[in-house]
């Protein structure tokens, strides 16, 4: 690379300059404020750990999206976190270990060697909550709320819910008798909602014409509260898939009592993160974003290889992401003030008296006054009979 | 209020063969991308617009939510890889194979690594690795034929149609990999956010998607 190019960062590797940074940092602050009021307790899980542990509960998923290096200390293999979800599962299984549910929330940056979609970013900004320790339809209500809440809060509009159920495929496969190889491979085609191939493959499975139909139209299980109703009558035979059905639908009822204004869908053969999740998955779409912006779900179990089997369920969402899509401005609103650059005890006693009160104060290095308006100063400090006051810059 | 569709197409072969479904839904355009040097084509309907673009882009546009839905071929989609899009439907168009080709008297199965020149760099390693094989990949852009003509590759996987290519420089296809058509592409989020009009246009294309082997 020549000298010229010093100044390149990798590729969906960003930084946010003063503007972007000010609205992130006011955004954290609010997002933060609010789950701890919806009594949530921050943690702050380390940037780099044992790939083990990073990996457990997580399946493979995770791995090819780690970093890795070598600790010099132990020659163990570490990982730089790609998702904090399994990061805080572990603080809540290991290092808590409470009885009663445990409400987590987290916010850093985590490091991922592809961007998850085109021309996104490596280095996301995860933010998110947890709950552990409580199965049901209770804290599956609250982590999908606290999740709507964090993007209205964003300034996110025209919000799209997509709800699903990872137990509905994983109960047909095993009701069909279907081994777990065929399975991951039908699981992949469903994530594309491949017919073509879904309906080619299924021929070859020992299935008989309808069951075979019913893999076919599982792909295509995705609309509104009628298509539910009609996948009711089609797993009829399950008393289990349509428990997994009436799940769905009364949390969707609920989301749409509680958030009039989200547009609620369901997809049966949403199972993305399928090895990681166990009941209830959901994730979030805005017009002008061919990506999901936010997504959650179930994982009941993630603690079990740190020693303790919990149930989860919890969110994430990409603070920059947001940032690029909110229609919000979201900033201090200060006045911005220059003071001149003497050092006298009275001025610097109204200085510090200004900036309790919460102006922001820029104390002249050199006693420019022409910098103050590149300075984005709006106001200034002068001297008027004695008294020090603020006047506006005309 | 209607949702706004946008639907990606390659030019040529696949934009001509995709006419008689979109027709089928009510939709057709107002301009022929050979006479017209738009990008953006308008239909009859004022709320659905059509991007020509390069194959290869299609799968790209789609999901990155630049168009809701494409028509794309199999060798693409597989070339592109990843669950990044929908692929609901298989329009049975623009239907060719992938194959192994290369000169009557080649050894595929000798001990010497093979040299394998395509355009399909992801799908041909795919193909040799599950069969157990280490292949050696050459990238082309275009004329593979050549490749094993002149000694740059010992074979080349392509499209074969008719075979009339393959047999006018003295190639023999030698290996099946796959059947190749054209299917319909639907960006994730739009499935979801206008499922109502995707789901009509993708009942109407499919109705009209010719029958049999």
């Amino acid at each position: 690379m020549t000298l010229m190019k010093r100044w390149l960062l990798p590729e969906g590797v960003e930084e946010a300059l003063p503007e972007e940074a000010e609205w992130l940092e006011a955004a954290r602050r609010e997002l933060i404020d609010m789950y701890r009021h919806w009594g949530y307790e921050l943690v702050f899980p380390p940037f780099i750990e044992y790939l083990d542990s990073l990996l457990s509960g997580a399946g493979p998923d995770l791995d090819l999206q780690t970093f890795k290096i070598t600790d010099q200390l132990s020659g163990r293999m570490l990982g730089v976190r790609p998702d904090i979800t399994p990061q805080v599962a572990r603080i809540d299984a290991h290092r808590l270990n409470r009885s009663e549910p445990t409400r987590l929330c987290y916010l850093g940056t985590v490091l991922r060697t592809r961007p998850t979609s085109l021309g996104g970013s490596r280095s996301p900004l995860q933010v998110g909550a947890e709950i552990y320790g409580h199965e049901g339809k209770a804290s599956d209500v609250e982590i999908l709320s606290l999740m709507l809440e964090t993007l209205e809060l964003c300034g996110i509009e025209d919000i799209h819910i997509d709800i699903g159920h990872s137990g509905i495929y994983r109960q047909v496969a095993k009701e069909f008798g279907i081994d777990q190889e065929d399975s991951d491979q039908l699981f992949e085609m469903l994530q594309r909602k491949a017919v073509p191939e879904i309906r080619d493959f299924v021929t070859e499975l020992a299935l008989n014409n309808e069951q075979r139909q019913l893999l076919v139209e599982l792909a295509l299980m995705n609309g509104d509260s009628e298509m539910l109703m009609d996948a009711r009558r089609q797993f009829a035979f399950s008393e289990r898939i349509v428990g997994y059905l009436d799940t769905l639908s009364s949390l969707a009822q609920i989301t749409e009592e509680r958030f009039p204004e989200v547009n609620v869908h369901f997809d049966l053969a949403e199972l993305r993160g399928f090895h990681y999740e166990t009941g209830i998955v959901f994730s979030a779409y805005t017009s002008g974003e061919g990506a999901e912006i936010a997504r959650g779900g179930r994982y009941d179990g993630i603690g079990r290889d740190f020693g303790r089997d919990r149930a989860a369920v919890g969110f994430s969402t990409d603070l920059k992401t947001l940032q690029k899509l909110s229609s919000k401005h979201f900033g201090f609103q200060a006045r911005k003030v220059w003071a001149p650059d003497w050092q006298e005890e009275s001025l610097l006693a109204f200085i510090q008296e200004r900036r309790r009160q919460g102006d922001i104060v820029i104390h002249s290095l050199d006693g420019d006054f022409e910098q103050s308006k590149a300075m984005g100063c709006t106001h200034y400090i002068v001297n008027r009979d004695g008294q020090w006051s603020v006047e506006e810059l005309g | 209020m209607q949702d706004k569709l946008i639907i990606a197409l390659s030019k040529g072969r696949i934009f001509k063969e995709t006419l008689p479904f979109l027709k089928a839904a009510g939709i057709e355009p107002e301009d022929d991308p050979e006479h017209s040097r738009k990008l953006i084509l308008d239909t009859n309907q004022e709320d659905v617009k059509l991007l020509v673009i390069r194959a290869t882009d299609v799968p790209t546009y789609v999901e990155h939510g630049g168009a809701d839905l494409g028509v794309a071929g199999k060798d693409v989609l597989m070339e592109h890889g990843g669950s990044g899009v929908y692929e609901p439907l298989d329009l049975r168009i623009a239907r060719c194979r992938l194959m192994v080709a290369g000169q009557p008297d080649v050894d595929l199965e000798g001990s010497r690594r093979l040299r394998v020149a395509t355009k399909f760099v992801n799908s041909a390693r795919r193909y040799f690795a599950d069969k157990g094989q280490q292949v050696e990949v050459i990238k082309l852009y275009g004329s593979m034929e050549l490749a094993p003509l002149v000694g740059l590759a010992d074979c080349i996987v392509d499209l074969v149609d008719t075979g009339g290519t393959l047999k006018a420089n003295g190639l023999v296809p030698l290996e099946h990999i796959c059947d190749i058509s054209s299917r319909l592409i639907v960006n994730k989020a739009s499935m979801k956010m206008k499922q109502a009009r995707v789901r009509q246009l993708m009942n109407a294309m499919s109705a009209v998607v010719p029958r049999g082997d």
